[in-house]
């Protein structure tokens, strides 16, 4: 069987989770075989699982803030007790701190940032995006078991079926070593590794002051804000928002790019987004090399005139 | 304190990106190699912080070929102690944390420092291979990390925010923006850098679980649609009815 980590925060999944049990119940149909799907510590609505394919829930108590020695001990017993073939997770910072010790306590060869369905026409292959998505790697897992961890946005959340019953695991959960103190979130913002749509601004925008047109954008449309590296350099922008190699790579389905240039080490992290859009005044800007649509023009004229466009469309829609 | 430092080569981030073998191998003709710039920048200069604080010992440790001696020389310019390079070219996440957990085995350290991920194969995978093997928490995206007597208070970056703990060492742990500042060798560094042990260490035997079958380019972008800046009404019909982003 197909067993899938449902990591959740304040007992709520997102929407990773969604998508990577519809992606183990469409890997479980063509291995011919079940998804199930399993949750720790206390979740409410963890039967919703089954609407997105799970065939079973299961529910390890006891389990409390996160530490990585102990969640991936439970997930690796979860894993032997139900004799899972393959365990999948998303790519999110639980998912990066646990999956190379589930890998390893399972014996389990494994891939992480997985972005499509497993070829299994002759073995296991599955693709990521590698050189921080300069290229795509296909590898082939060997093992019996197998682990991968899933990139966010490579397939929606299906529904197919109905809730599941939510059946308690027995797992011995051992002793955290790491005590947390404080888990400081900002609500109501998509963090930028899950967001479907993200407006973005550079060293165009000449001053931390101009941002509001910016955040005004992303507010008319539900965005997370985003910026190029010499922007968080300069302390423009907080560092969380750089996008970029050596910042966070996001594929959202829409990226809009105002006042950045556009350089390697930038596209190499926003190339995966499904649609860009650039905004510039400099016709030799490399991003539009790599842009589906273009917009020449000076960003303090066109982005005020976008956001009115904005607001008629979101008034008429 | 023994701190042990993690250091891994990366092709430099303006680098082109092709292969050779049927598309099978990286090809490195060309290539400018640098440390990869999470253990170089953060990693490293927290370690080398914390021992100027409270003393004890930066040992670098890397996994790769002669060629990277270059790379390990420059992490002893910044500030490392000593070195050990374990003579093997690895094939995936899996060989090089094997190898790394050999070689820390024997050194009891108490704290072990990773960059987050390596900007080639971006993986992440390496520092929680290795804190399992080596039976530690593990502390992965760190911006924050103080040592007071065997106990350190951590923060690393979460979705949307920050998780701050507690815990005792030993234990590993993977370093993001923020932990530290960037810090350019100076001459004297570069100097004192040529007469710092670098050991080569022979690897372990290590048995492979993924196989690589092959890489490919991303395709061409179509070409770019132009719209008029005038008319931002069209861009917004483009979005909705022909890309339906939104």
């Amino acid at each position: 069987m197909i067993l899938v980590f449902a990591e959740s925060t304040k007992g709520q999944f997102k929407k990773s989770v969604f998508e990577a049990v519809t992606y183990g119940a469409k890997l479980a149909a063509s291995m011919g075989t079940t998804c199930a799907a399993v949750t720790m510590g206390e979740v409410s609505d963890a039967g919703q699982l089954g609407i997105y394919g799970a065939a079973k829930v299961y529910n390890v108590a006891g389990v409390g803030a996160f530490d990585s020695q102990v969640y991936s001990s439970v997930l690796a017993d979860a894993a032997k007790q139900l004799e899972a073939q393959v365990v999948i997770m998303p790519v999110s910072s639980t998912g990066k701190a646990i999956f190379g010790r589930v890998a390893v306590r399972l014996g389990a060869g494994c891939v992480s940032g997985v972005n499509a369905l497993p070829n299994l026409d002759g073995g296991f292959k599955v693709k990521k995006n590698v050189f921080s998505g300069k290229a795509v790697a296909e590898y082939e897992i060997t093992t019996p078991v197998k682990v991968i961890s899933l990139m966010g946005n490579t397939l929606p959340p299906e529904s197919t079926g109905a809730a599941a019953t939510v059946e308690a695991l027995d797992i011995a959960v051992p002793a955290a070593k790491v005590r947390v103190k404080e888990v400081k979130t900002i609500d109501g913002i998509v963090p930028l590794p899950e967001a479907e749509l993200v407006v973005s601004a550079g060293r165009g925008m000449k001053g931390p002051e101009n941002w509001g047109m910016i955040e005004e954008m992303a507010t008319i449309l539900g965005a997370t804000t985003a910026c190029s590296r010499p922007v968080a350099d300069t302390g423009w922008r907080p560092h969380h928002e750089h996008v970029g190699q050596t910042g966070v790579a996001i594929l959202p389905n829409l990226y809009i790019a105002v006042g950045i240039s556009g350089a390697i080490q930038h596209l190499a992290g926003v190339n995966q987004s499904k649609v860009i859009v650039v905004i510039n005044k400099d016709p030799e800007a490399p991003f539009f090399k790599a842009a589906d649509y273009g917009v020449l023009g000076d960003l303090f004229e066109v982005v005020p005139r976008l956001n009115e466009a904005l607001k008629k469309y979101k008034a008429a829609n | 304190m023994k701190l042990l430092v993690c250091v891994s080569k990366a092709p430099d981030t303006t680098s082109k990106i092709s292969f050779t073998d049927n598309n099978t191998v990286f090809d490195e003709s060309g290539i400018q190699f640098i440390m990869n710039p999470y253990d170089e920048w953060y990693s490293l200069v927290r370690a080398i912080e914390l021992k100027e604080q409270a003393g004890g010992t930066v040992t670098l440790v890397n996994v790769g070929p002669a060629s990277n001696d270059v790379i390990i020389r420059k992490g002893l310019a910044i500030g490392a102690d000593d070195a050990a390079r374990i003579d093997m070219d690895p094939k995936s996440a899996l060989s090089t944390a094997q190898q790394i957990a050999a070689f820390a085995k024997e050194g009891s350290y108490d704290i072990v420092f990773l960059g987050k991920e390596t900007i080639d194969y971006n993986g992440a995978e390496v520092g929680s291979m290795l804190a399992e093997m080596l039976d530690m928490p593990y502390i992965s995206f760190a911006t924050k990390l103080d040592v007071a007597g065997n106990t350190a208070t951590v923060s690393r970056d979460i979705e949307g925010g920050s998780e701050i703990a507690e815990l005792e060492t030993p234990f590993v742990i993977s370093a993001a923006k923020g932990l530290a500042e960037q810090r350019i060798p100076n001459m004297r560094g570069i100097m004192m850098a040529k007469r710092k042990p670098l050991n080569v260490i022979a690897p372990v035997e290590v048995a492979e679980q993924i196989k690589t079958v092959q890489f490919e380019l991303p395709g061409e972008k179509s070409a770019v649609k132009m719209v008029d800046p005038e008319n931002m009404d069209e861009l917004v019909r483009l979005l909705h009815e022909e890309a339906k982003v939104i």
